[in-house]
């Protein structure tokens, strides 16, 4: 059964497609906007802006720190920089940079890493950005996006384009189903409950909303309820939706393709206890680097399946 | 934009010495500091602002078409605010808050509290690559503007300045002058002992730099140097400018056996010898 298939979705494009296209499609729009790549470029799509608009394409060869670095530096001359990589390359290689550069003086820079989480596949454990949330939320001043469809990348490199401040967004390798339309807003900071109920809520982003979605529409069959929110932004956390699932449902299950260290569940716990505080499970990679293998596989493998995140709603329900 | 302010070199290597006065005062005042790693610099900070080099704008420091002066050796600030100072852009008593809590004038550049600050350093390495970025940024906009970034000899110990100066050749950054401020010695001995990475000038023509090597503390050399490197149409320019640490003092430091004298202060007494030798 693949992702979406239990909660009737079609498979789409992956995220990091339909961002590279959304890039491209804002050039002519933003002037000022450019791309710094770090020689990886054909895999983030950030390639598909630089062949349309090639003087505004810088690739700086297999660098991150330095590529970080220019893009702080072209931010501080007024422009907007996307600087891209794979996320764990991005996020570890170049975090001093992303903190000194960007960070701390406030530059108005797009950190985009893709292949993130496990779901990359065969390349392995080295290249999956599983820290990446964690490191990108450290930082003050820094928002964090990861997006769960197509159609929400599209909606969130406008979103990010236009933000002022630095904003890191994650995308994903693999394609992943179709859960947004054109109508479906998107916001930054905003979360977007995709499906009410009032048993209990699962809170997800990236990859994890449609198995979410999933899980929901196989409980619903047994009578429980799910409240499915897309925490597609994780800073600044939208806690006003948190509180109130905790308020209505009671109950919750936060999953993420990520570690559970520093991401989405880490998060929504810290707003939980100090505001309503109510029994959550969390549906992650944990604490551990996965491996080669089929993307299918490696999440059936580590726990990231509909049928972990159901028998996360059945345990936090007997809790 | 105007013309920048152009002194003859009598009148820089007075500026030079006011500036230096200015040092010793504001980090014996703070009690902390890199007074010695300040004062290699003085002659290239002084040619640049005062020397007819940096088109700055003091009505509107962050001026698009300005030329960019990047201190990537962000703990050598001292010079920069007295630079600054002795500009008119801040009263002496504003300087003198140096590491204060509360004021501006922090331990790093910070850009997000002094628009002077062309970049918030502090961690060694970056700022040649933030100067690329702002050199290929004026390039995009058109605007004759050139960066300037000065780095320490011991900060060319990171790998990030080798992955810079490759790619400010790949773009022929005409536009853009790096400064080594050679003074030969880094937080814990001399360069040559802790990573020896000499020479510096073989290896940015390796890479494709234009290259000079200078004497840093004789405003002559360092005036020459910059009008050179301003001339280099086709590629970006390195300045290898031999100084030394703690260079118009040295009478004063000499004596206390540390040639190095790294991040620390002149005490009271100390600063008062040290005055008045730049008087």
């Amino acid at each position: 059964m693949s992702i979406g298939e239990a909660a009737g979705l079609k498979l789409g494009k992956a995220v990091r497609d339909a961002f590279g296209t959304a890039l491209k499609d804002l050039g002519n729009e933003f002037p000022n906007l450019v791309t710094v790549d770090g020689d990886v470029g054909n895999s983030t799509r950030t390639e598909v802006f630089a062949k349309a608009f090639p003087t505004r394409g810088f690739n700086v060869g297999i660098a991150e720190s330095n590529m970080v670095s220019i893009a702080g530096g072209l931010a501080a001359a007024g422009k907007i920089p996307v600087v891209s990589s794979f996320a764990a390359f991005l996020l570890c290689n170049a975090f001093d940079q992303i903190r000194m550069s960007i960070a701390y003086p406030g530059m108005n820079v797009k950190l985009v890493g893709s292949h993130a989480g496990i779901s990359i596949g065969e390349d392995g454990a080295s290249q999956m950005g599983i820290e990446d949330v964690g490191l990108a939320c450290s930082m003050p001043g820094m928002t964090v996006v990861v997006p769960a469809d197509a159609m929400s990348a599209k909606k969130a490199t406008r979103a990010m384009v236009e933000h002022v401040g630095p904003v890191y967004l994650r995308c994903g390798r693999i394609e992943v189903p179709e859960i947004y339309t054109e109508e479906t807003p998107f916001v930054i900071g905003k979360a977007n409950t995709l499906r009410d109920g009032n048993d209990v809520t699962i809170i997800a982003n990236g990859l994890m909303v449609g198995m979410a979605l999933d899980a929901a529409a196989i409980l619903s069959k047994s009578g429980v309820n799910v409240r499915v929110i897309d925490m597609h932004t994780v800073k600044p956390l939208d806690e006003e939706a948190i509180v109130k699932a905790a308020k209505e449902t009671g109950r919750m299950v936060v999953t993420e393709e990520h570690l559970m260290a520093g991401g989405l569940g880490s998060a929504v716990a810290t707003v939980v206890a100090r505001t309503k505080p109510v029994p959550i499970e969390f549906v992650n990679v944990g604490d551990c680097y996965a491996e080669s293998g089929d993307p299918m596989g490696l999440l059936q493998k580590y726990g990231l399946t509909t049928e972990a995140i159901i028998a996360a709603v059945n345990k936090v329900r007997s809790r | 934009m105007s013309d920048p302010t152009k002194l003859s070199i009598d009148q820089l290597k007075d500026t030079a010495k006011a500036i230096r006065r200015l040092i010793i005062k504001i980090t014996t005042e703070a009690g902390s500091g890199h007074p010695t790693s300040s004062l290699s610099a003085v002659e290239v900070v002084t040619a640049l602002y005062f020397g007819g080099f940096l088109r700055h704008h003091k009505e509107n420091p962050r001026h698009p078409k300005r030329d960019r002066f990047i201190l990537s050796k962000g703990h050598a600030v001292p010079v920069l605010y007295s630079a600054l100072c002795q500009a008119g852009y801040y009263t002496f008593e504003q300087i003198m808050t140096l590491r204060k809590l509360g004021s501006p004038f922090e331990g790093h550049p910070n850009m997000k509290r002094l628009d002077t600050m062309e970049a918030s350093t502090g961690s060694l390495g970056q700022g040649l690559s933030l100067g690329i970025g702002h050199a290929l940024a004026c390039r995009l906009d058109g605007y004759d503007a050139h960066t300037y970034v000065m780095m320490g000899d011991g900060e060319m110990d990171e790998g990030q300045v080798w992955e810079a100066i490759a790619t400010a050749e790949k773009y022929k950054l005409a536009n853009l002058t790096a400064i080594v401020d050679q003074n030969g010695y880094q937080q814990t001995g001399a360069t040559k002992d802790v990573l020896d990475l000499k020479p510096f000038a073989a290896k940015f023509e390796a890479f494709g730099w234009h290259t000079q090597v200078i004497e840093g503390n004789s405003m002559e050399a360092v005036v020459d140097g910059l009008a050179k490197a301003k001339a280099v149409t086709d590629r970006p320019t390195a300045i290898i400018s031999q100084t030394k640490k703690g260079f118009g003092i040295l009478p004063v430091i000499e004596p206390t056996g540390d040639l190095n004298y790294h991040g620390k202060p002149l005490s009271k007494e100390l600063a008062e010898k040290a005055l008045a030798l730049l008087q």
